[in-house]
């Protein structure tokens, strides 16, 4: 069961516009909990990419309120928002690997932004780059990575430092079905053994039936619709037990 | 299709919370590329700083120069006797200088010889300096024992005028008195100078910190969203900005000292008295050997600025 205390992410009626162009979100009130798996769907054009902008701290709101991890987001200083957004982790619709890093270190950024001991880096940097099975490219820079490498290379920085919430914007949009399932099967695993509460933005919709447990929040025009329960509370998978800070680690 | 087992988790890092976020960043370098302030900075600097030993050597020895003819001349009177004929001037001149030696204010007296005064003025009166045609007054240079004040040149003056009426007497002070100005306006104009090449300094560093961050802005949004702070942006981007400046600051004063060496060389073979004086002492080139220090510390200071205000304007 999951705890009302324990959410993730609250948002009560934001808004976001760019410049003085006609509202991209409207009227989106919703909570993210601890250990959920949620996929953000919805047509081209829908606020996919500009709603997680705001759960990945790269735009605020133009209007209503957000929480994360407790905290007000709205009266929070610039200053603090590294300490929220080292808990998150990030798979850009684009990558946005650092081009002039080779995939080693991209992947360590994380960690040693956070300050970690090089001697952990390197390790925990070696057992992921395993993990995604690119430990024989760590020395690429991402220029010289096929599509489907580049992004194992930034699903692997997106996971290194085990975040509180990932959020990934169209993961499987440049890799064959096969390797789609892979990354999938590679989220689903952090959400179960870590804990990780995970939102995955896709327009494919075969891809929502691959994670049983998930819980789907639909976007259109701006305006959030909740199709499988996910918005209520508590939230109520498709299928199984619901997801929560309980869940083993 | 089987997933691997995830590695385990790297020992939990340091939360970046408000007291860590002073904390030294590790390795800052390795967190971006080494970003580069543009190619010609380096250049940019060497040629102000050069501007500005130059100009600062130049200052130091104006002044040095000033106080050594004012300590020279302030305590030195020279007195004329004016008499068209030649005994009456010598026995006239003999006169003041009995007058003079009888001062407790006077250290020595030196009657010019004539022959020395045609010398001085033959290059100006040709023949006519020695022909008598001309008549030239007696000189008598008088040194002082110390500065004296107006009121102590005008009583000796009297005393003088009371023994020998045509006699005159000028302070050299007073006649220098438009040089000493001309010389506190060079070392105004240098220090102006000086004032200007540090603001050009600091607009070159500024512009080209800002095209270097928007060359990198897409490297530190990412390093941004990842959670790096503004501080482990700022002294990767200052790192460069250090290395930069501190090459072009050696530069620019080696090739400076070599251009106050020739110029003191130059104003060495004049011999003329009064350039003398104007050489550089010890803390003379404790400043100048301050100019690069204080134009890398500029450059580190405009650069932390404008990368602190433009970082401010980023989510």
């Amino acid at each position: 069961m999951n705890d009302r205390s324990a959410e993730i992410v609250k948002f009560d009626n934001v808004g976001l516009r760019y410049g003085t162009d006609p509202e991209v979100l409207s009227n989106l009130s919703f909570t993210l909990y601890p250990g959920s798996f949620y996929f953000l769907t919805g047509a081209s054009g829908a606020g996919k990419t500009s709603l997680l902008k705001l759960l990945y701290l790269a735009q605020r709101p133009s209007r209503g309120a957000i929480r994360m991890f407790g905290q007000d987001l709205m009266t929070m200083p610039r200053e603090r928002l590294p300490d929220l957004r080292q808990r998150l982790g990030v798979v850009f619709q684009n990558f946005r690997l650092v081009p002039h890093l080779t995939a080693f270190d991209n992947v360590a950024l994380p960690l040693r932004l956070a300050g970690a001991p090089e001697a952990r880096v390197l390790k925990a940097v070696s057992d992921m780059l395993e993990w995604v099975g690119l430990a024989h490219r760590g020395h690429a820079i991402p220029a010289t990575l096929s599509g489907g490498e580049q992004q194992r290379v930034a699903i692997a920085r997106a996971v290194i430092a085990r975040p509180r919430m990932l959020i990934a914007d169209e993961p499987t949009g440049n890799v064959d079905p096969d390797m789609a399932l892979k990354l999938l099967r590679l989220f689903e695993a952090l959400n179960n053994r870590v804990g990780t509460t995970v939102v995955v933005a896709t327009h494919d919709v075969h891809l929502l039936k691959k994670v049983p447990d998930s819980l789907i929040m639909r976007l259109n025009k701006g305006e959030l619709s909740d199709p499988t329960g996910a918005l209520r509370y508590p939230p109520r998978p498709a299928a199984g037990p619901a997801a929560g800070p309980e869940r083993e680690l | 299709m089987s997933v691997p087992p995830l590695p385990e988790a790297p020992e939990e890092a340091p939360a970046t919370t408000a007291t860590t976020l002073t904390a030294k960043p590790p390795r800052a370098a390795r967190l971006l590329p080494q970003p580069r302030m543009g190619g010609l900075i380096p250049w940019v600097i060497a040629i102000l700083i050069a501007l500005v030993v130059i100009a600062a050597a130049g200052g130091l020895a104006l002044r040095n120069l000033a106080e050594t003819a004012r300590a020279d001349l302030a305590s030195a009177v020279t007195v004329q006797v004016i008499e068209p004929n030649p005994d009456l001037r010598d026995q006239r001149g003999q006169a003041a200088v009995a007058v003079l030696q009888g001062m407790d204010l006077v250290r020595s007296v030196r009657l010019v010889p004539q022959s020395e005064l045609a010398a001085l003025l033959e290059p100006w009166l040709g023949t006519a300096a020695t022909s008598g045609d001309v008549p030239i007054p007696a000189l008598i240079d008088v040194e002082l024992v110390r500065r004296a004040s107006p009121a102590e040149i005008a009583a000796i003056e009297t005393a003088l005028t009371a023994a020998v009426p045509d006699a005159r007497v000028d302070a050299q002070g007073d006649w220098l008195r438009p040089v000493y100005r001309a010389l506190a306006a060079l070392q105004w104009l240098a220090l102006g100078l000086i004032a200007l090449i540090a603001l050009a300094t600091a607009a070159a560093v500024w512009l080209a910190s800002r095209n270097s961050l928007a060359q990198h802005r897409e490297t530190v949004e990412i390093i941004h969203l990842l959670g790096g702070t503004d501080r482990q942006i700022t002294r990767t981007f200052l790192g460069t900005v250090l290395r930069e400046a501190a090459f072009g600051a050696i530069l620019g004063t080696a090739f400076g000292l070599g251009a106050v060496w020739l110029l003191g060389q130059q104003f060495a073979a004049l011999d003329a008295g009064m350039t003398r004086g104007g050489g550089l002492a010890f803390r003379d080139w404790l400043v100048i050997a301050a100019v690069p220090l204080g134009g890398v510390l500029l450059a580190l200071a405009t650069a932390r600025m404008t990368i602190a205000l433009a970082l401010r304007n980023m989510l």
